[in-house]
């Protein structure tokens, strides 16, 4: 979209207002469908009656409990792969030699949907936060430990021979050289890695679980309590919009430093 | 970059290193090989002495007990089953997604205003509301391929408006110059220089496909492969469930290579 800027005022505005209408159609639809034309509160709940029940979850803090697991289980999942993903793929990145052994290795068995081993984690690590800690660490570890792999494998041999020629030791190059280089596209990585371990965390809560914000929507869907599931589902949303916003910001950040 | 690198290293290894080293070098695909055998021996070694059998299997039985696996009433059906619910998701988020993103893709008003729409859509967080499929859609193969088709579209849709968008605008002035219609523009102008961002959509596509079925497949547990995952879980039967599981993978890896091939392919012709 390059033409962004050149674009007159009125078009932008007009998208704009289109974007607006699109949503407020959606919402009025929604109304009408609930209200007016009468489908099942079982299948389709009133916006009305979502927004209660979303304002009650959140001044009753239920949340908390629920919020806490999941979170606790994505920043575990999350520390554990970018722990082991940076690191190996760090070493896999000083030698071109071991680029071309792991990374095909590793880019194949990302191409797997990793969650088709949530049962078998299931089994070995039972029904609680451990299973889902793992299956995240396991999903987010491939794309943290290839966009390493990437950023430290392509730095120029040039700045290194030249930072090498000038007397720079291993730290001095690691700090000044290497990172500066592959800095933005780890962060890319690791960017891509907290995303796969939110929706693989809530995914598996969505699928088997104790407690949890997915095991939550689940619980209330089996109950049939269709409102309060809408609520949490927009809470849900609400929370991974955020933590992408905060994302970026970090991310933003990073590039910036 | 990397691979100048590495021909580097190894134009001047020969000198100084023994042959099967040197050969080793010329050949990362062996050693490689030789790292995948490793692990499997590791696993095979661990689960043989030292885990216990109930949670973990080794790999030579649970090959030797794939036939078993397949003997089991229901299985083979669920897999095939959970092939067809794919290939159709696919078929349909291919078309769905192709269609929308040609009329996003088309308009340069319509891109501005309905792209920030669809990124929205795909950034949400879709797992959240794979209940909401199987009440409305049932625990039969609708469902997963519902909900197979609301993961893939959005890829296919979003590359295909992009390689709409990318193509060059000269190209389109020159063919109406030329008094080219606007099907004639699209079939000779437009089509032809989507083909390797379409197929760049279809290879993500497959992946949102393959994650949606599966995810949907897993999370009924009273058919189809759910079922059977969560009766090998409660019946303490890794054996089995390892041998499903690593046939479902067979399955992704399999689809996955497909659309790889077909994309390096098709892409290859502009560049």
């Amino acid at each position: 979209m390059n033409g962004d800027a050149r674009e007159p005022f009125a078009i932008r505005l007009a998208s704009r207002m289109l974007q607006a209408a699109f949503v407020a159609v959606l919402l009025i639809l929604w109304l009408l469908a609930t209200n007016v034309w009468g489908v099942s509160s079982i299948l389709l709940p009133s916006p009305i009656n979502v927004w209660h029940q979303l304002v009650d979850v959140i001044r009753t803090g239920q949340f908390i409990p629920d919020l806490r697991v999941t979170l606790g289980e994505l920043f575990a999942a999350f520390a554990i792969s970018t722990a082991l993903g940076v690191t190996l793929g760090y070493f896999v990145s000083r030698s071109p030699y071991f680029i071309k052994v792991f990374e095909p290795l590793f880019a194949a068995i990302y191409a797997i949907p990793i969650i088709l081993f949530l049962p078998l984690y299931i089994l070995i690590w039972g029904l609680g936060p451990a299973s889902k800690i793992a299956l995240g660490a396991t999903i987010s570890f491939f794309p943290i430990v290839l966009s390493t792999i990437v950023g430290f494998g392509q730095v120029d041999r040039t700045l290194v021979t030249a930072a090498r020629s000038m007397g720079a030791n291993n730290v001095q190059m690691f700090r000044h050289v290497l990172l500066p280089a592959a800095l933005p596209v780890v962060l890319a990585g690791l960017r891509m890695g907290f995303t796969v371990t939110l929706l693989s965390v809530i995914g598996s809560e969505t699928i088997a679980a104790l407690a949890g914000l997915g095991h939550r929507i689940v619980n209330l869907a089996e109950n049939m309590e269709m409102a309060r599931m809408f609520a949490y589902i927009v809470f849900v949303v609400a929370i991974v919009a955020f933590l992408n916003s905060v994302l970026s910001m970090l991310e933003a950040y990073g590039r910036w430093r | 970059m990397a691979v100048t690198g590495a021909d580097a290293g190894i134009a001047a290894a020969p000198r100084t290193t023994a042959p099967l080293k040197h050969w080793l070098l010329q050949h990362p695909g062996v050693t490689r090989l030789a790292v995948i055998l490793l692990l499997l021996a590791i696993w095979e070694f661990a689960a043989r002495f030292y885990l216990d059998r109930d949670f973990i299997s080794p790999p030579s039985v649970v090959l030797m007990s794939l036939t078993a696996l397949f003997g089991t009433k229901g299985v083979p059906a669920a897999l095939w089953l959970t092939l067809y619910e794919i290939a159709v998701g696919f078929v349909l988020a291919t078309v769905i997604g192709a269609g929308i993103g040609l009329a996003v893709g088309l308009g340069r008003f319509a891109h501005r205003s309905f792209m920030p729409i669809i990124l929205l859509l795909y950034g949400l967080p879709q797992v959240t509301i794979l209940p909401i499929f199987v009440l409305v859609f049932g625990i039969g193969a609708a469902s997963k391929i519902a909900f197979g088709v609301s993961h893939g579209m959005f890829p296919i849709m979003i590359a295909v408006a992009a390689g709409v968008q990318k193509i060059n605008p000269v190209l389109l002035t020159s063919a109406r110059s030329m008094g080219a219609s606007r099907t004639q523009v699209l079939y000779h102008v437009i089509f032809p220089h989507m083909v390797p961002t379409f197929f760049t959509g279809l290879r993500l596509g497959m992946t949102g496909v393959l994650l949606g079925v599966l995810l949907a497949e897993l999370y009924v547990s009273t058919a189809g492969i759910g079922y059977f995952t969560s009766i090998f879980t409660q019946s303490l039967e890794p054996t089995k469930l390892i041998g499903l599981v690593s046939m479902l993978a067979l399955i992704a890896i399999v689809l996955n290579e497909i659309v790889r091939r077909a994309e390096l392919h098709y892409g290859r012709w502009r560049t």
